[in-house]
């Protein structure tokens, strides 16, 4: 009785992951396919012709003349990758230094409003880029930035979204660690760094990697403060080239999936732990 | 206050507080707090002659059929999606929290829809929920006639699905982290008392979920609130009735310049957000009035 019961539930589960799993192995599949296949695949959706499309799932003969393609006849594919990461390593490094610093003193001193304030800061973590819209588009317009990466990295850096997770896994250091410091005349910068610093640095991993999977998708803040074309990351790129040419798009797609993906497998500990303490209550 | 009723002391912890938290703050203040000051300055004028009209603008919004539309679909949005995804990645989290066959991987898997960009997302989204997409093409396999899902009431089904897809690993991890602090002397009493399942879950794992429901509810909802880009990449600026967001109406003001109207949607929007931050809050957090 009780392994029938085991062997049901590991049955759901495996089951309920192969679906949710499904939309990557049908890009993955898709983007090896001839373009010809491809079209007798998912043709009916993207020109419009009649019958029904049906899950491109394992590929008949595979190519990679689009991976070619892309990454040899389009040098603006690879223009917008670096623009990507050159807006989406700024910000993660700048989340880092800002946050762990707020969440230092969000989590180890006591000051007049601390806890006000710290609901203020979860209420903008939670704002709609939509509603911080306006307020954006006229500092960074009154700071000449429009139309820069830097009118997409500098409110970027000021997420308060690092500094709630960070300030997660500072809280759970013991205070005893650190009224030890004190007693042993350490000053309070150098707590910061030799307890701070070297007890929550699996919290900046975790801020790291959620950051980077998060701002890997910017699309509305390019979308709305950089009107230049050859600006623009890959991100909002990969939006345009859907219909025009279908099995491209597919590899785009494999393309921009893998920094993620490699980012995902490596920190994947990490990650978790981030999720983990993002829930914890301390 | 307390800073003098106790001396120096306090006073240095206060300003080392204060000090380390200051280039956070000054870019808030910079980047969202005064700009967002000057918002709410423009909801109350007419950018062009400078006059004060009062709540003329408020007014306004709350007479505009599309944007009372887009608050009314948001809501409903939020109310479906936030309280299945709470629902299930519990279930599954209680389902995955025994030891099981490929535990790593099965989270892993259940994580991984979060790492794909929402670009490749939405292409795949249009061929499946597409009039002649994949869906409609299994259900035709077995006799079912398809609808176009994108362009029917079911379009909120479909960004309903999509959110608890790519969120349902997060959530999930939060709840599994939860129920490994649970202490194990707690079930093994109920077992000597002789309690059901349905009592053990709601006498002790539902209880002891509830410190976390906080932080898990805000993160649903400012998950929810990026569904807007599934919904703006597969369907556009104007997508069917049913999923146009109040971000549809926001970004439609700002790209025909509509500041009066848009700055006063955005207060009414973060005044709505901050009050329900506070009323959570005030519900099921303790920790910040320690």
């Amino acid at each position: 009785m009780k392994k029938i019961h085991y062997w049901l539930r590991a049955a759901c589960l495996w089951l309920l992951a192969t679906v949710v799993l499904m939309p990557l192995v049908m890009t993955f599949a898709a983007s090896l396919m001839q373009k010809s296949e491809l079209l007798e695949h998912i043709g009916s959706v993207m020109t419009g012709g009649s019958g029904m499309a049906n899950a491109p799932l394992l590929p008949r003969l595979t190519t990679l003349v689009q991976y070619v393609s892309l990454l040899m006849d389009t040098p603006k594919f690879l223009d917008m990758f670096w623009n990507l990461m050159g807006m989406v390593l700024p910000i993660v490094a700048g989340q880092v230094v800002i946050g762990t610093l707020a969440a230092w003193g969000f989590a180890r001193y006591r000051f007049p409003f601390r806890n006000g304030l710290f609901l203020l800061y979860i209420a903008l973590m939670m704002l709609p880029f939509q509603v911080t819209l306006v307020p954006n588009f006229l500092v960074l317009d009154r700071l000449g930035l429009m139309d820069t990466p830097w009118a997409v990295i500098l409110p970027g850096i000021f997420s308060t979204f690092a500094v709630f997770l960070l300030r997660q896994f500072l809280i759970a250091i013991p205070e005893s660690l650190i009224e030890a410091a004190r007693i042993d005349g350490a000053g309070e910068l150098r707590i910061f760094f030799s307890i701070g610093l070297a007890l929550g640095h699996p919290g900046i991993a975790s801020l790291c990697i959620l950051s980077f999977l998060d701002y890997w998708n910017l699309i509305e803040q390019p979308m709305t403060f950089i009107s230049s074309q050859d600006k623009w990351p890959l991100s909002l790129y990969l939006t345009r080239i859907g219909e025009s040419n279908l099995e491209v798009a597919m590899a785009a797609s494999v393309i921009a999936l893998i920094a993620p993906l490699l980012m995902f497998f490596y920190f994947e500990s990490y990650l978790v732990k981030g999720i983990q303490m993002s829930g914890m209550k301390e | 206050m307390f800073a003098v009723s106790t001396g120096k002391a306090k006073q240095k912890q206060a300003l080392y507080g204060v000090g380390f938290i200051l280039p956070s703050l000054l870019g808030c203040l910079v980047f969202v707090l005064v700009p967002f000051a000057s918002a709410i300055y423009r909801s109350f004028t007419n950018n062009l002659t400078g006059s004060f009209e009062g709540f003329r603008y408020y007014q306004e919004i709350f007479r505009n059929p599309s944007f009372l539309l887009a608050c009314q679909n948001t809501i409903r949005f939020i109310a479906w999606c936030v309280p299945i995804l709470i629902t299930l990645s519990l279930l599954l989290a209680m389902l995955l929290f025994k030891p099981i066959i490929g535990r790593n991987m099965l989270r892993a898997a259940f994580l991984l829809p979060m790492a794909i960009p929402v670009a490749s997302v939405a292409l795949l989204w249009q061929v499946l929920f597409h009039a002649n997409g994949i869906i409609n093409g299994i259900l035709q396999s077995f006799g079912f006639s398809g609808i176009d899902w994108m362009r029917s009431d079911a379009a909120i089904f479909c960004l309903v699905l999509s959110y608890v897809w790519k969120n349902l690993g997060y959530t999930m991890v939060m709840f599994l982290a939860a129920l490994s602090n649970i202490a194990p002397s707690l079930y093994e009493a109920a077992d000597v008392d002789g309690a059901s399942s349905f009592a053990r879950l709601h006498y002790i794992t539902l209880p002891s979920l509830r410190p976390m429901l906080f932080t898990v509810t805000v993160l649903s909802l400012l998950n929810s609130f990026k569904a807007y880009r599934e919904a703006y990449l597969v369907a556009g600026k104007y997508p069917h009735n049913s999923i146009y967001l109040i971000q549809h109406t926001l970004n439609n003001w700002f790209a025909t310049l509509d500041m009066e109207k848009l700055s006063a949607a955005a207060v009414v929007t973060a005044l709505v957000i901050l009050a329900l931050v506070m009323l959570l809050n005030r519900a099921w957090s303790t920790s910040t009035n320690e």
